[in-house]
């Protein structure tokens, strides 16, 4: 009988769970005093609300049921789930075990593990069957996901993932302990039971299949549980330094952003839980228009965010930053949430630091606004001025509602700044910010509408502005839903392209739909709304040639075709220049088709 | 004031052997598409910043290419990276791509020398793991 409470055999446990314990302890308080005064006001201002409520249930849900993956692919979700929330339950169920048998107490070691130090115990207590059985079967559902996981290795098609990550060596060394933690465990299980004959259902069925091999003895069971042991101390130590980190620091993650923390533009605390909030599962490769339709896959948000994390590529980090269409899908897929955008960005203006050079735009000062009291500031846009069809059109819009405007950039345009913050001119796209703001605050316009989505995004984040920022297509949509403009439907059949920086970015899919709805008849792409495909002409990337962009653009055309239209919708000059060329079937902005149909109420 | 360019301007004579092309060299390794230029002027007639100064791309562009450096590191801090000229211009040449190495290059700041793969996968391979 193994009566004494301790054996050597614990010792890689806890020296695991020590180390794990300290140096988690110690990263994460040296990341929370790296959050910025913003970060800090956030959090002492939400700390003392209801917040953690929501971000318990996020937590669960996220972290031990993964609701986003399993959303994506049902057996991908199972597998995360079998391995997190059976792993999770395994230890709650083992915990409870331990404390029935040893209602005083007892250390650490014994609820892991209760089998060796308490073999008699499943025997002698006819109500302890009931608890053998359920480890036994949550053995079972966590091995069925390592099973799953194991699978996926070898052909990851079924479980929805075209690529895997290619994942470094401290990763796979890390997988590979955690793979041998469950058989281990059953191995070791099934090795004390051929002894005594404890246990669930099925260890006390291997454990007569070892007695009857001949390998019942006590040196086995010793080595099977020192393996076991070994196993689960070597996870705990690497867990520190590869993505298994992301276990615990996602909690921490849900936390702060129920807290309402964002990250800034500058690297600090608040990114580093981010960069190890990610579990690079590499859902947010096979999204990726760079790896759809170029087939790059070295720079996708797990890569970059790897790059950034690790201190040895490092090196790195500038190219993969930089060669991104920054057109968000991957964060429209990142189950973890991670704003990898954001953090892109911030590795493109720490490298931009030397030559952003703010001085170059004093030409600027003699810009003088246009006294609008009354009146709506219309910005079109750089882009537009490529287009004019859209900037004619949203002046007949706003002639037949008999809205006064100010054309803000009709001759002299000033680019919103947004291009030059995407990579990473912060101190100049600052200079074009306060100009645009000057002129906005001084013309006293009631209302801004944009044409374009880039300066949409840019006036709604970035500006502080004090009055009401609209995308055309809310602006068209809020005078139809008013009564203001009456159109008329005409029998085209349009399919509507969203334009990332206006869906994603901003989160508008309904209002340009209800605008196409009330003129055409709106037909349903395969990939649209959030998963919506780049046109390729995003000025996120610097580093595409034509051809490369033109091989974004057609994967996008063809989706859009697909349906048979007539003619292709879109809600963005960028897009539209893009599509313009791409095929017969013509391109049109919503303005466009809007002014085409409207009913002019004298006739 | 405008300046209608009746003042005397300086020489403009060219000595091939001063001239260093490191940069330039530099530069069309980072951005190919720097020698598919034609001159058309698209992109200055585009630009943005043009309508308020005389920036001019395709000026820097040949600039850069006759190696006179003087005063172009403060001319290109006028662009706004809005990348019409891109849409605009009929070769293909990445504008912005060029200003900003331009400008590092000019700034002495290490450039990586990196680009994106150049080959373009066909759509139906692929999708292999790892």
């Amino acid at each position: 009988m193994n009566s004494d409470n301790f054996h050597l055999f614990v010792l890689p446990f806890c020296i695991g769970v020590l180390f794990l314990l300290i140096f988690s302890v110690w990263k994460y308080w040296r990341w929370i005093r790296g959050f910025d005064k913003l970060q800090r006001a956030k959090i002492r201002k939400n700390i003392w609300t209801w917040r953690f409520l929501p971000a318990i249930w996020e937590a669960f849900r996220e972290g031990l049921l993964h609701w986003r993956i399993t959303k994506k692919n049902l057996l991908l979700g199972y597998m995360h789930r079998s391995l997190a929330f059976g792993w999770f339950l395994l230890i709650v169920v083992g915990a409870v075990q331990a404390r029935l048998a040893f209602p005083d107490g007892h250390p650490l070691w014994i609820a892991i593990f209760f089998n060796y130090f308490e073999p008699s115990y499943s025997i002698d207590f006819p109500q302890a069957e009931f608890y053998a059985n359920l480890m036994d079967a949550l053995l079972i559902y966590v091995l069925s996901g390592l099973f799953l996981a194991m699978f996926k290795k070898v052909w990851s098609r079924p479980l929805g993932m075209k690529r895997t990550t290619r994942h470094t060596l401290m990763d796979r060394v890390a997988k590979f302990a955690l793979w041998c933690i469950f058989p281990f465990r059953l191995l070791s299980e099934a090795a004390t039971s051929s002894l005594y004959g404890n246990g669930g259902f099925m260890t006390r069925w291997l454990g007569n299949v070892l007695s009857s091999m001949g390998v019942a003895d006590p040196a086995f069971e010793l080595t099977c549980w020192m393996l076991y042991s070994i196993a689960l101390g070597t996870f705990f130590c690497l867990m520190p330094f590869s993505r298994y980190m992301h276990i615990f620091t996602e909690v921490f993650l849900i936390y702060f952003r129920q807290l309402g923390v964002r990250d800034s533009d500058r690297k600090t605390g608040y990114t580093m839980f981010e960069l190890s909030a990610c579990s690079r599962c590499g859902i947010c490769i096979d999204g990726c228009p760079m790896n759809r339709e170029l087939g790059i896959v070295n720079m996708q948000g797990v890569y970059m965010l790897q790059s950034v994390r690790n201190l040895e590529l490092q090196k790195n980090a500038e190219p993969i930053a930089e060669n991104c269409l920054m057109c968000d899908r991957c964060v429209a897929d990142c189950p973890v949430n991670i704003d990898l955008s954001v953090i892109r960005r911030q590795v493109r203006i720490k490298n931009k630091a030397a030559i952003d050079n703010k001085n170059g735009y004093g030409y600027l000062r003699n810009v003088q606004p246009f006294n609008s009291i009354g009146r709506v500031a219309y910005f079109g846009g750089c882009m537009s001025h490529l287009t004019p069809g859209i900037s004619h059109s949203m002046e007949a819009i706003f002639n037949a509602v008999g809205q006064k405007y100010w054309y803000m950039d009709k001759d002299e345009t000033i680019c919103c700044g947004r291009p030059l913050l995407q990579q990473g001119f912060e101190n100049q796209a600052f200079e074009l910010r306060r100009k645009n703001t000057e002129m906005i605050v001084n013309s006293k316009a009631t209302m801004l509408i944009t044409s374009c989505p880039i300066c949409y995004q840019s006036f709604k984040k970035e500006y502080k502005l004090s009055i009401p920022v609209m995308h055309h297509t809310e602006y068209i949509n809020m005078l139809i839903e008013s009564g203001k403009l009456k159109l008329r439907k005409d029998d085209r059949r349009v399919t509507y392209h969203d334009p990332c920086e206006l869906g994603r970015g901003c989160g508008i899919y309904d209002q340009p739909r209800n605008v196409l709805k009330a003129t055409t008849t709106l037909l349903k792409t395969k990939e649209e709304r959030e998963h919506s495909l780049c046109c390729g002409f995003n000025l996120g990337n610097p580093l595409l040639d034509l051809e490369q962009q033109t091989a974004i653009r057609n994967a996008a055309r063809d989706n859009l075709l697909a349906p048979k239209p007539d003619t292709i919708a879109t809600a963005c000059p960028m897009c539209k220049k893009a599509f313009q060329h791409a095929d017969n079937v013509p391109v049109k902005d919503i303005a466009e088709i809007v002014a085409e149909n409207i009913i002019k109420p004298n006739n | 004031m405008k300046k209608f360019g009746f003042e005397i301007s300086k020489g403009r004579q060219l000595n091939f052997d001063e001239m260093k092309s490191e940069k330039v060299e530099k530069l069309l390794e980072l951005v190919p598409s720097y020698k598919w230029c034609i001159g058309c002027g698209g992109c200055t007639a585009a630009c943005s910043a043009a309508g308020f100064t005389d920036f001019n791309i395709r000026k820097i562009h040949t600039a850069f290419f006759r190696a006179q450096y003087e005063g172009l590191d403060e001319q290109l801090n006028q662009c706004m990276l809005c990348g019409k000229c891109l849409l605009v211009c009929p070769r293909g040449v990445n504008t912005r791509s060029l200003i900003i190495n331009m400008r590092r290059i000019l700034a002495n700041v290490d450039t990586v020398t990196w680009r994106p793969q150049r080959e373009l996968k066909s759509k139906n391979e692929g999708g292999n793991n790892e």
